[in-house]
């Protein structure tokens, strides 16, 4: 099936089968491999991208049903070179370690901070619930959020 | 002329962020899974959906035929392609039964998710479909779950062994047998326990994936793999398929976490190098989650006999060990020697005579293999120890943390040789749990029991706490010799100063996460007076870095950084004999600081690096015999473990009604000697703690009696959230280690040791009063719920 998709600001007109997911065109159609796979049931987070600027996990969602929306993978989130104050929060306050599960976490909590711009350190918890991480304990994640936020 | 002192002024010890975090933040570093191989084939494998089974027939032709698909392969199909069975790097008992595993089983298989047949195809999803077409017809035969049942031998799963029994192994103190009977007869308190360090699922976020590229015209193989151990799996790669080990070359991208459950050889890195070199092109296995629940190895499973004597004072006078292993359908990689690496801890921090007595008994159950995770051997100890020591304090009516006091090794007894015969490197319990207790309030919330455990009282406030001793920085060779280990422990580094001054590391630790990149380079700037920036470390790539033994058993920095440091000496040594050469002057009157060699008393007679780097390139003048280049390798053996200890303190309330337990503060005191980077030190400790609660309060792999994994996806094994787990309180002190000279110890697994123990006495000292007097992890409210209810006998809950 034809879809036209904004990735990133640039159009993509694709052929895809239909049982496509939205990741998996990301990934090996735009080759944008930042956007990760980390399960098989829509728990991790770790593909979370922006839907019309809503977080998205992009394992949910077939690539066919993203026809006409503007995407914006973890690729897409630094402008001119200067990392967003999300990735700048998370490497000040040493929010990631193997990084897996970071460009996920990232596009889910700026999506977080548009929707609740100060957020308490619960609602941010709360907020990251569907997005797993296994090294950080959540502990600098949450103060990067919060960081992000005091910006 | 004055000496400009450009370096960063104290780079060790900072918070420098680090260098690692833009290409992950950015989305530009590459995985595994990234890796654009055009043309590569993709590998699937079919695996067992029964736990014990004889394969009668696998049909594999409409599989064949279907669209993509290039071959399908069967065990018995691909028998030729192995010089030896999968190994095992660890027989820990000259008698041990280890029975031959092969990539693809032949005959039976020993688990639900053992590979039985494997499609290679053009797509991912074309090989995975095929799967569905492959017929096998199987004998189903009884699982064995439970580790006691399998050693009743009630059914035995590998025909040829005759028994589930793989071994035993002891660990007692010589000419002091028949001590520990008499310290049980003569003690004033005894307390003997029974706990289960039930399976859990490592679940590192990144899945396993893997991609075997063969070379043009014959030039040998290189194997991507999403891999703690790049080295150590070249060796076996290349043993185990036949292939000159000078052809094998092993790449690892960045890797999205370990602990533990990559620090393996497996199944999928053989068969991708087997199929790449019998087709002449690259094949890549990518795992799905669902599939590497049953397929990547699992950790824990153990069940733990304790029994502790001691004295009228609480002083322990005797430790009786007896435990059961789980190692699952096979041994993996290092299956039966992980109960070895805690089979020293179980004193714990505590001074004991030489009274001690273990024995471990691994077993074969129809279950997913064991392995290393995270703490690997040490949590497992550790818990057992310190829960036992809570009892104890019941037994004897005293407060934990006194009876912990009476019985610490004192900060003066170090280096401290144990009755095992290792030395204990330097400690002071005393100041951790100190510090740790005024963090925690830990009089102020004994207070707040008082008035709020009451009874009628449906929350219930508890505290507990857990001092722990971490063996780490693996690992002297001669005691790895000594435990029947097949390889060293050493590291290899290689520091290299280019002609204009930058300098190349060469480390064999291949980081996923830890963050090594920054941390060497800081090592290397405090050595040489350089700026960090100006260092580029190389790793995780066996044709760069071709000695090394990896990442696991927080050994990198005791053990890798160390080599770093010892190499950068090296390197200043032959430089010093260049600027001694050019300066006129004797190397003994030379000093070098600040990144420049100096005349002692001549301020003014001195040569930058930079200069001495530029000369040693261009050889123009170098002294009579001496090498061109500065360059030094180091390949250091550890004198001694590495022991970092500390006091983890947990506070919860417990609801007696849902059996909820909140976390209400988490206090991490912990001592990892001189710290290289607080930031990631801290990051460390986060992850550890978390990891270590969520054994005591969430996960366990669950399984129905026929061996089927019953929470075999993200969605149902309970790897916490952010909303399930509090932010921590974190302490430290700093005692050095005196064995290696940064002073330095490690820290990747020091939380999940401490943590668990500390969590569960939190959760039965809230629940003391009802008369629980024990807890199962994990500690669910539906566990909670059912040890109340046990206790009290009141079905409808304790506090009515």
């Amino acid at each position: 099936m034809k879809i036209s998709v904004t990735v990133n600001g640039t159009v993509h007109d694709s052929d895809v089968e239909p049982r496509t997911l939205l990741v998996h065109y990301i990934r090996e159609v735009l080759g944008l491999t930042g956007t990760n796979i980390g399960c098989d049931t829509s728990s991790c987070g770790a593909c979370s991208v922006h839907v019309n600027g809503e977080a998205v996990k992009s394992c949910t969602m077939l690539a066919v049903q993203a026809d006409g929306t503007a995407i914006t993978t973890i690729e897409g989130l630094a402008t001119d070179g200067q990392m967003h104050p999300m990735q700048q929060a998370f490497m000040e306050n040493h929010g990631l370690q193997c990084g897996y599960c970071t460009p996920g976490m990232v596009m889910a909590a700026t999506s977080l901070l548009k929707e609740n711009p100060h957020p308490t350190e619960a609602e941010v918890r709360l907020g990251l619930e569907g997005n797993l991480c296994r090294c950080t304990g959540y502990h600098n994640i949450v103060k990067s959020v919060l960081a992000a936020a005091d910006k | 002329m004055t000496v400009i002192d450009d370096r960063p002024a104290g780079v060790l010890g900072t918070r420098m962020l680090r260098r690692e975090d833009p290409a992950l933040l950015t989305g530009e570093a590459k995985f595994c899974n990234d890796l654009n191989l055009p043309g590569a084939l993709h590998l699937a494998v079919l695996r067992s959906p029964y736990a014990h089974a004889r394969i009668r027939s696998i049909v594999t032709d409409e599989a064949a035929a279907s669209p993509g698909v290039v071959a399908v392969y069967t065990g018995a199909d691909l028998m030729s392609q192995w010089a030896s069975p999968m190994p095992s790097a660890w027989a820990v008992t000259a008698d041990m039964k280890n029975p031959a595993h092969y990539p693809l089983a032949t005959g039976k298989v020993a688990y639900v998710g053992d590979g039985v047949a494997c499609v290679l195809a053009t797509t991912d999803a074309a090989a995975r479909d095929a799967l569905d077409l492959i017929v096998v017809d199987y004998e189903p035969l009884e699982a064995v779950v439970d580790l006691e049942d399998a050693l009743s031998d009630r059914v035995v799963i590998h025909d040829d062994l005759g028994t589930n029994k793989s071994y035993t192994w002891d660990l007692k103190i010589e000419g002091h047998e028949g001590q520990v009977d008499e310290a049980f007869a003569a003690a004033a308190f005894t307390v003997k326990e029974r706990y289960v360090q039930q399976r859990l699922i490592p679940m590192a976020m990144e899945p396993r994936a893997v991609a075997a590229v063969p070379q043009p015209f014959g030039g040998g193989m290189v194997l991507y793999s999403a891999t703690q151990i790049p080295h150590i799996l070249k060796v076996m790669t290349a043993l185990t398929l036949g292939i000159p080990e000078q052809q094998m070359r092993v790449i690892t991208p960045s890797v999205g976490g370990g602990f533990g459950s990559k620090l393996d050889v497996y199944a999928e890195e053989l068969l991708c190098v087997a199929l790449a070199r019998k087709h002449k092109l690259p094949v890549r296995w990518n795992e799905e989650r669902g599939e590497g629940t049953v397929a990547t190895t699992h950790g824990r499973g153990q069940i733990q006999h304790v029994e502790l004597a001691a004295d009228a004072d609480g002083k322990l006078t005797a430790v009786r060990i007896r435990l059961l292993a789980d190692m699952g359908g096979y041994q993996q990689l290092i299956t039966a020697g992980i109960p070895l690496l805690g089979a020293f801890l179980y004193a714990g921090v505590y001074d004991l005579p030489q009274a001690y007595d273990f024995s471990c008994t691994g077993v074969y159950t129809t279950l997913t293999p064991t392995d290393a995770y995270r703490g690997a051997g040490r949590p497992e100890a550790t818990y057992a120890i310190e829960r036992a020591m809570d009892s104890l304090a019941d037994v004897m009516g005293i407060d934990p943390m006194e009876l912990r006091e009476r019985n610490f090794i004192q900060k003066e007894q170090f280096p401290y040789t144990a009755m095992t015969g290792l030395t204990y490197d330097s400690g002071d319990h005393l100041l951790a749990m100190r510090q740790a207790a005024e963090l925690s309030d830990y009089a102020g919330v004994r207070e707040r029991q008082k008035t709020q455990n009451v009874a009628g009282s449906t929350k219930l406030l508890g505290i507990g706490q857990a001092s722990y001793f971490e063996m780490c920085g693996l690992a002297p060779s001669r005691v790895l010799a000594s435990l029947n280990y097949s390889a060293g422990g050493w590291e290899a580094a290689t520091v290299r100063i280019l002609p204009t001054n930058k300098i190349q590391v060469v480390t064999g630790t291949s980081p996923h996460g830890q963050g090594h990149e920054t941390s060497w380079s800081m090592i290397v700037a405090d050595k040489l007076g350089v700026p960090p920036e100006d260092v580029d470390v190389l790793h995780s790539d066996t044709a760069i870095s071709p000695l090394g033994l990896d990442t696991y058993g927080s050994r990198s920095l005791p053990v890798g950084g160390v080599a770093i440091a010892m190499a950068c000496d090296k390197v200043i040594d032959k430089a010093k004999k260049i600027a001694a050469h050019q300066l006129e002057a004797n190397e003994d009157d030379l000093e070098f600081a600040g990144g420049a060699f100096t005349v002692k008393g001549s301020p003014d007679r001195t040569m930058p690096l930079a200069a001495i780097a530029f000369e040693a390139f261009t050889a123009h003048n170098l002294p009579d015999g001496l090498e061109p280049n500065l360059e030094a390798q180091v390949t250091y053996d550890p004198p001694n473990f590495s022991w970092p200890f500390g006091t983890h303190i947990c506070t919860v309330e417990v609801d007696t009604e849902t059996g909820q337990v909140t976390v209400l503060q988490y206090v991490a005191v912990d001592d990892c000697g001189v710290q290289v980077n607080p930031l990631i030190v801290e990051g460390q400790v986060h992850g550890g703690v978390i990891q270590g609660l969520a054994q005591a309060l969430f996960e366990e792999a669950v399984y129905d009696t026929e061996g089927n994994l019953k929470n075999a996806s993200l969605a149902e094994y309970l790897v916490p959230a952010a909303s399930d787990v509090p932010s921590l309180t974190l302490g430290h002190t700093v005692t050095p280690s005196p064995t290696n000279q940064l002073g330095v110890k490690g820290i990747g697994e020091a939380g999940t040791i401490g943590a668990a123990p500390a969590v569960i006495n939190a959760v039965v000292d809230a629940l003391s009063s009802l008369g629980v007097h024990d807890m199962p992890m994990p500690a669910s409210p539906h566990n909670v719920w059912k040890a109340i209810h046990a206790a009290t006998g009141n079905a409808q809950g304790a506090s009515k």
